[in-house]
């Protein structure tokens, strides 16, 4: 075989042969990252969940459990409603224009009935879970707090109806999942009313 | 029986001589500079915590179960029923913070002494891929005892993948392999910390050292010990590194080795530095602990991280910043355009400037671990922000400007003449 001299042919032939054989190889790759997308038993539960709230007290917190997701609901008084109109200018977006609710949550309270806020209680700077403070934490939240949600890991406010305060590390308002009424005392979490 | 001994050696080496040409290659005739200092035993000592992390690995994942509803306890059971079960651990975890020590102060020599310069930029390369590929393995590892900020905080990092924008969200839900963080994340988790992670970081840590054995070793002159070469071909400056540089790291072994087990045995949570207290809570999706902050060695990061104020309703800058603060390194053999790579002869410039960062490193590192509340707030004349935030926002600005600056200022640096021969 001459030293000098490259038989083109042949390395064509292999470049052709390895390169396929690359791909193939690159293709054996598919199934492995594959069966990284979650399992049909973790889709299954992610399924909706239903939630009793005819025992909830006004002012009243209750947790349920979706996709692993704590699902805050809370019924709202009359003053905690008013305390939403409130502080109007002082939350990022008082009219909910970033689309983290159903349209029917498109309002005022962020709910389908003005009493009952559904949300997600996942900030939405990085995951944690935020936690409830009264109108009466004035002493650690500042004089001027009027009811809300403050998350433990960056700090991050939010009012009654889930809205992110100005300056806070959270970009957006906390999310309202997909939720209906089965009945006047149940909720469906995790899905939208038939047909709408 | 010493004749016999002998013997049998000729009869192994004339089988396979390649055993002693890689010794005579890697240790007996590896000719480094005889000028090594302090500096020069993190490298031999990231080597030896690794080989401690490897084997006191092994031997927890004989007891530890991957499974949500049971890491937790059998790392408990390793705790309290597992004969040594707790030294072991100790011996793991403390590991793991050695490690970051051992790295970032290796790390810091390269920065000193210009140990990335030409002709040693793929050394360094291969360095931060160590570094990052460290970073992954410490972070998997953190998950696996599945206490709370074991939880919580994978639930964080995990969550800095979904404000990629487009794909992020499914990016999350594809590495979480289910909605939220879970037994599913734990189990792969698993997988990659005790196998997948290791092997990549066996095989980087050999690239490293042979890419160094090619070229050589730098020295705290910065000069080329091979360019004055004696009659017998060997550097004049140049020392074997067996049996010289062995002895000398034993010696260094020795020593971190009793430091090591001050920690293992009298303080394995180094004040929740090591092992944060919240991590004695079994992990539990619906609640989040108060406070939440990394292990020590990722806070200046996480600082940046928080630094970076959301933009366009995305926190995306900052994850992107966070992303940048590291991967900058792979370009400070280039950054860098001073003539000289020793620190003893560059001028004040430079050595303000790495004055600078380390401050802003540990600056940044302190208030990681630490809520943005730490410091109070400001006046109205800072709209009442968070002092600590302030700290951290000027701190990620020099931080970044000694590496975005550093072409310019390295290359006005008046530098001192570098002698011909390694100073003592």
């Amino acid at each position: 075989m001459s030293e000098k001299k490259i038989d083109n042919t042949r390395r064509n032939l292999i470049v052709a042969t390895s390169a396929v054989a690359g791909a193939a190889g690159a293709g054996a790759a598919i199934p492995f990252a594959w069966s990284w997308w979650p399992s049909e038993r973790a889709k299954a539960a992610g399924a909706p969940v239903e939630a009793d709230i005819s025992n909830l007290a006004p002012g009243e917190l209750a947790v349920v459990e979706w996709r692993g997701k704590p699902v805050w609901i809370m019924r709202r008084t009359k003053e905690m409603l008013e305390a939403i109109k409130k502080v109007e200018d002082k939350v990022t977006d008082p009219k909910s224009e970033v689309p983290l609710q159903p349209e029917y949550a498109k309002n005022e309270y962020r709910s389908i009935k003005p009493e009952y806020l559904v949300l997600v209680g996942i900030c939405t700077h990085l995951g944690c879970s935020p936690q409830p403070k009264s109108s009466e934490a004035k002493g650690e939240m500042g004089a001027d707090w009027a009811g809300g949600f403050l998350c433990p890991c960056h700090g991050s406010k939010f009012d009654l109806a889930g809205r992110v305060y100005k300056g806070a590390p959270a970009p957006v308002n906390l999310e309202v999942p997909p939720h209906t009424y089965l009945s006047d005392g149940t909720i469906l979490i995790g899905e939208d009313k038939k047909g709408a | 029986m010493a004749s016999r001994l002998m013997a049998l050696w000729d009869w192994f080496d004339s089988r396979m001589p390649s055993v002693a040409e890689e010794f005579r290659k890697h240790l007996a005739e590896y000719y480094a500079p005889k000028n090594f200092n302090f500096w020069y035993f993190f490298g031999a000592l990231s080597i030896l915590v690794l080989a401690i992390q490897i084997v006191s690995g092994i031997f927890l994942t004989m007891n530890y179960k991957p499974d949500a509803a049971l890491a937790f306890g059998s790392v408990e059971y390793i705790m309290r029923d597992v004969p040594g079960g707790w030294v072991i651990r100790y011996i793991h975890s403390t590991g793991a913070s050695a490690f970051f020590l051992d790295v970032y102060l290796h790390m810091f020599r390269g920065l000193l002494y210009g140990s990335y310069k030409q002709p040693r930029e793929l050394i360094w390369i291969f360095g931060v891929l160590i570094y990052l590929t460290l970073m992954a393995e410490a972070f998997m590892g953190y998950l696996l005892p599945w206490g709370q900020m074991s939880y919580w905080g994978a639930q964080v990092i995990v969550n800095l993948f979904s404000s990629i924008p487009f794909i992020g969200p499914d990016l999350a839900l594809w590495i979480r392999g289910d909605y939220v963080v879970s037994d599913a994340t734990l189990n792969r988790f698993f997988a990659l910390h005790v196998i997948a992670i290791p092997l990549v970081l066996l095989g980087l840590v050999a690239a490293h050292i042979l890419a160094l054995h090619d070229v050589g070793s730098n020295n705290p002159d910065g000069i080329e010990i091979k360019k004055t070469k004696g009659p017998d071909g060997h550097p004049l400056d140049g020392i074997p590194f067996h049996p010289y540089y062995t002895v000398k790291d034993i010696v260094g072994a020795v020593v971190f080795l009793a430091l090591f087990s001050v920690v293992v045995f009298f303080v394995p949570e180094m004040g929740g530095y090591f092992l944060e207290y919240n991590n004695y809570v079994p992990a539990d999706p619906l609640k989040t602990p108060a406070h939440i902050a990394p292990l020590w060695y990722f806070t200046p990061y996480y600082s940046i991280l928080r630094a970076v104020p959301p933009l366009f309703n995305s926190v995306f800058p900052g994850v992107a910043m966070m992303g940048l603060s590291t991967l900058i390194l792979f370009f400070l053999p280039w950054l860098d355009r001073s003539p000289v790579k020793s620190i003893r002869y560059r001028g004040g410039l430079y050595k303000g400037a790495v004055a600078i960062f380390v401050l802003t490193f540990l600056v940044l590192g302190y208030l990681g671990t630490e809520p943005v509340t730490v410091w109070g707030q400001a006046g109205a004349w800072l709209g009442y922000a968070d002092r600590a935030t302030i700290a951290a926002r000027i701190c990620t600005l020099l931080y970044f400007a000694f590496f975005f600056l550093m072409p310019w200022y390295t290359a006005i640096d008046k530098t001192k003449p570098v002698p011909e021969r390694v100073t003592m």
